[in-house]
């Protein structure tokens, strides 16, 4: 039984399910460093996955559709930073907003443009990679490497390449020392000539397009289809995977692969232990929760998050 | 006549309520260091805000080297080379000593990334000319506060400043790291730097300043040579009134022991020992000052005799009567009387009134409390009094606390405290962030106390104050008293050694 289910077709799927909740985690890691919190990762996840779906549909052309849904996330991104930064609003509360927003217009849309909540994918992206030997053909360590690393969607490869770019942009340039400053103290930023709206704003739209990303990976990659309410929570893992990752993009794609492969041990489980299909699905969250009560997912968030810049008077 | 680096002319700037610079002219001449004296509010800040870009002036004009120049915001001060220490630190804790320093004019390699390898060099450079060393590796959160301040300092340089604005450089700093300050300032002065230095301590102009302008009530009321002026002179024009600088104190005539500490040990937050066996008492009449450099074990100290943290040993008797981890509140009743370090953290809350939280602490008895709800007439009675005999300004019982200036607030808490005839006050810093005035004022509650015969165990960073007020001085270093003086027998250099842990140092200078 064991075999059957820890194989190289698990790791494949682990790496799967963990590539949404990479992306959007790291849409969180931008948004929070810069002291923006963006609650709203999960609406922005599903109104990508939508727009994902509608513009392939539309378009016949795949690529289009995970333009569209980066470019709806930027849009998204855009509201919580106008309602956030530049009005100061409550940020969980703005956040919740997007949520809930995103939940009817994606419906509404669903229903106005294709007449019903269930789209199926018209068109799909490429696998690339190297081909799969048929089973017996060869050797089944090589397959299992291909199976493992190197037969995925190109949406896998995009997403490797922007964690790398991220920790780089992160931590070896100018834009990624002055995002780290504006989240911790802004006022001591302000004071060395950076520009802190700029700053949030740029980070904050940056968090929508990953998050857009990530929903369009969700519904062209992972299901195929769009439903409503498909991310499912997705956006509040990611939230957990940025936190466990301690801010980090390397440790956010590091707890979005440990939540991946929950969330594919879960899925292998049904129908195999005499447990409820209800508690294998909780796998995930509870995971999610285990590790962020245990001392090795406890994290300082930044200082200044949550709280709108403002110049003091006096 | 000297090169004027700055002139700031007939600078006007209006905040709702108040007008914080009031046509306010002020000059600097190149190569001097120019400090710039006023009580709290007097604009001194406001003035150097609008220098660095952080404010526009409603009208006025500045020159800097003889041309007009406007500064919209800090990049157009530092490209003037303006730049600015401010009194809380403007560095960026989990980040690294040479990344705050470069933050928003880093140098690059290949015009993408940091530039990290020269960044480094360019630090330990300005350090060295500067005639120190520092670790440019090391996290802000991990380092001294003395060490923070140079790396403002540097901070600055690095941006090629000319004119140094330092806004009360010395808050935060111990007596030895105050000498080293004024050393960097020395040379930096040797350099050719203009330096423009905020305080409201007389005795650091007198001792560093070539010249001095002091601010009143958003005006400038004077420009004085520092050689030519004195302490008493310049604090009457900050103050705009005659201000009696030396305490008279009635002759020390303790009587019963009130406060007896035995032993006591208690852990920090981190659960490391912070006060550790430490023994002493007060008596009737009796000012006990304990002199150290923060975070030594005092702020716990207090919190062990207040209830608000418990002691893992060691006995507290008020009076003979064993008070030992009692609740805050029955250690109240018992008459305690705590003036907290942390004013705006633990003494007021912000947004109650003075009325409010003039019975904090003392709301739920009589006669402020009557069954379920208060009692406004007498919340308000006893408010009304209150702001009469300590002077609250402005008098007005219904104003929220976050409304009024520092001194006013701790003149709430002193009233507050001193209401109900306390046994044992407790004072921690409660001077800090005052103006000339209003420390007066506390100054003189504290020792009216102590004459009337009431024990008092007073906490303070400054010295000068552990120095004029105590009968007794305990020197408290890492969780220890490491001595107890007599004020009139000890200076700020004995204290100072001793505070910084050098009892090698004192003991050889004894045996001279």
């Amino acid at each position: 039984m064991f075999g059957d289910i820890f194989n190289a077709q698990f790791v494949a799927s682990s790496i799967r399910v963990a590539i949404p909740l990479a992306l959007a985690g790291l849409g969180g890691v931008f948004s929070e460093r810069s002291g923006v919190i963006n609650i709203g990762l999960e609406g922005m996840i599903l109104s990508g996955a939508f727009a994902a779906v509608a513009v392939t549909n539309f378009t016949q052309n795949p690529w289009a559709g995970v333009l569209g849904a980066i470019l709806v996330g930027i849009l998204l991104g855009l509201i919580h930073a106008i309602t956030c930064i530049t009005f100061k609003a409550n940020q969980i509360v703005s956040g919740v907003a997007i949520n809930l927003f995103s939940s009817g217009i994606t419906v509404f849309f669903s229903w106005l443009l294709f007449g019903e909540t269930q789209i199926m994918v018209k068109s799909n992206l490429p696998i690339w990679g190297l081909p799969l030997p048929d089973i017996g053909e060869g050797s089944t360590f090589v397959r299992n490497i291909i199976v493992m690393f190197a037969h995925h969607s190109p949406l896998v490869y995009l997403t490797i390449v922007i964690f790398i770019l991220a920790h780089l942009i992160i931590y070896k340039t100018p834009f990624g020392l002055r995002l780290r400053s504006v989240g911790e103290y802004p006022q001591a930023a302000d004071t060395m000539g950076v520009n802190i709206i700029k700053m949030r704003y740029i980070a904050v739209m940056t968090s929508g397009a990953l998050a857009g990303l990530a929903g369009s990976f969700l519904s062209l990659e992972q299901a195929h289809f769009f439903v409503k309410e498909m991310s499912g929570g997705r956006g509040f893992i990611a939230l957990a995977a940025m936190i466990f990752g301690k801010w980090t993009p390397l440790g956010t794609a590091g707890a979005a692969l440990l939540f991946g492969f929950g969330e594919a041990l879960a899925m292998r489980l049904q129908g195999v232990l005499a447990i409820p299909v209800q508690f294998i699905h909780m796998v995930p969250y509870l995971l999610a929760i285990f590790v962020l009560v245990s001392a090795i997912g406890r994290a300082t968030p930044m200082a200044a998050v949550g709280i709108p810049y403002e110049k003091e008077i006096g | 006549m000297p090169e004027i680096a700055l002139e700031m002319k007939n600078i006007t700037k209006r905040f709702p309520l108040v007008v914080a610079n009031d046509k306010v002219s002020f000059t600097v001449y190149k190569g001097e260091i120019h400090a710039l004296v006023g009580e709290n509010g007097a604009g001194k800040s406001t003035l150097m805000s609008i220098l660095y870009g952080l404010y526009q002036a409603d009208s006025g004009k500045i020159f800097i080297n003889g041309e007009k120049v406007s500064i919209a915001n800090p990049n157009v001060a530092i490209n003037l080379k303006i730049g600015m220490v401010h009194q809380h630190f403007m560095l960026v804790p989990p980040l690294t000593v040479t990344e705050n320093i470069i933050l928003g004019m880093e140098p690059k390699k290949n015009n993408i990334f940091i530039d990290m390898e020269n960044a480094t060099k360019r630090v330990e450079e300005l350090s060295k000319s500067m005639g120190f060393k520092i670790d440019s590796k090391a996290k802000i959160e991990n380092i001294s506060v003395g060490i923070q301040q140079r790396v403002e300092i540097i901070k600055v340089l690095y941006r090629g400043a000319e004119i140094l604005v330092m806004d009360e450089p010395t808050a935060v700093l111990t007596p030895q790291e105050v000498e080293d300050l004024f050393e960097i300032l020395r040379s930096l002065k040797k350099q050719g730097k203009t330096i423009i230095f905020i305080t409201h301590k007389l005795n650091e102009v007198k001792a560093l300043s070539d010249r001095v302008t002091v601010m009143r009530r958003g005006k400038v009321v004077g420009v004085k040579d520092t050689k030519d002026t004195n302490q008493e002179e310049i604090a009457s024009l900050m103050v705009g009134r005659k201000v009696i600088f030396d305490i008279e104190k009635k002759p020390h005539s303790p009587g019963k022991t009130a406060l007896k500490v035995e032993k006591l040990k208690a852990l920090s937050n981190k659960g490391l020992p912070a006060v550790k066996n430490i023994s002493f008492e007060i008596k009737e009449g009796e000012i006990l000052g304990f002199a150290g450099v923060e975070g030594n074990g005092q702020t716990e100290l207090v919190e062990v005799i207040t209830g608000l943290r418990p002691a893992s040993s060691g006995k507290i008797f008020l009076y003979d009567h064993d008070i030992t981890n009692y609740s805050p509140r029955s250690i109240r009743e018992d008459k305690i009387a705590h003036i907290p370090e942390d004013r705006k953290q633990r003494g007021i809350i912000s947004n109650y009134t003075v009325a409010e939280n003039l019975i904090l602490g003392s709301h739920y008895r009589s006669p402020f409390n009557k069954g379920l709800a208060l009692n406004f007439t007498a919340i308000n009675n006893h408010a009304n009094n209150l702001i009469k005999d300590f002077d609250i300004r402005p008098s007005d019982k219904d104003n929220f606390l976050k409304s009024l200036s520092g001194g006013n607030q701790q003149k709430v808490i002193v009233a507050r405290e001193l209401y109900g005839e306390p046994k044992l006050l407790i004072a921690a810093q409660p001077t800090r962030g005052l103006d000339v005035g209003s420390i007066e004022f506390v100054h003189q509650q504290i020792l009216n106390e102590r004459d009337k015969g009431k024990a008092i165990l007073l906490i303070s960073a400054d010295l000068e104050e552990i120095l004029s007020l105590s009968d007794r001085i305990a020197v408290i270093y890492e969780g220890e008293i490491v001595d107890v003086l007599d004020p009139k027998k000890t200076d700020e250099n004995e204290i100072g050694l001793l505070m910084t842990g050098s009892t090698a140092n004192k003991k050889l200078s004894k045996a001279k």
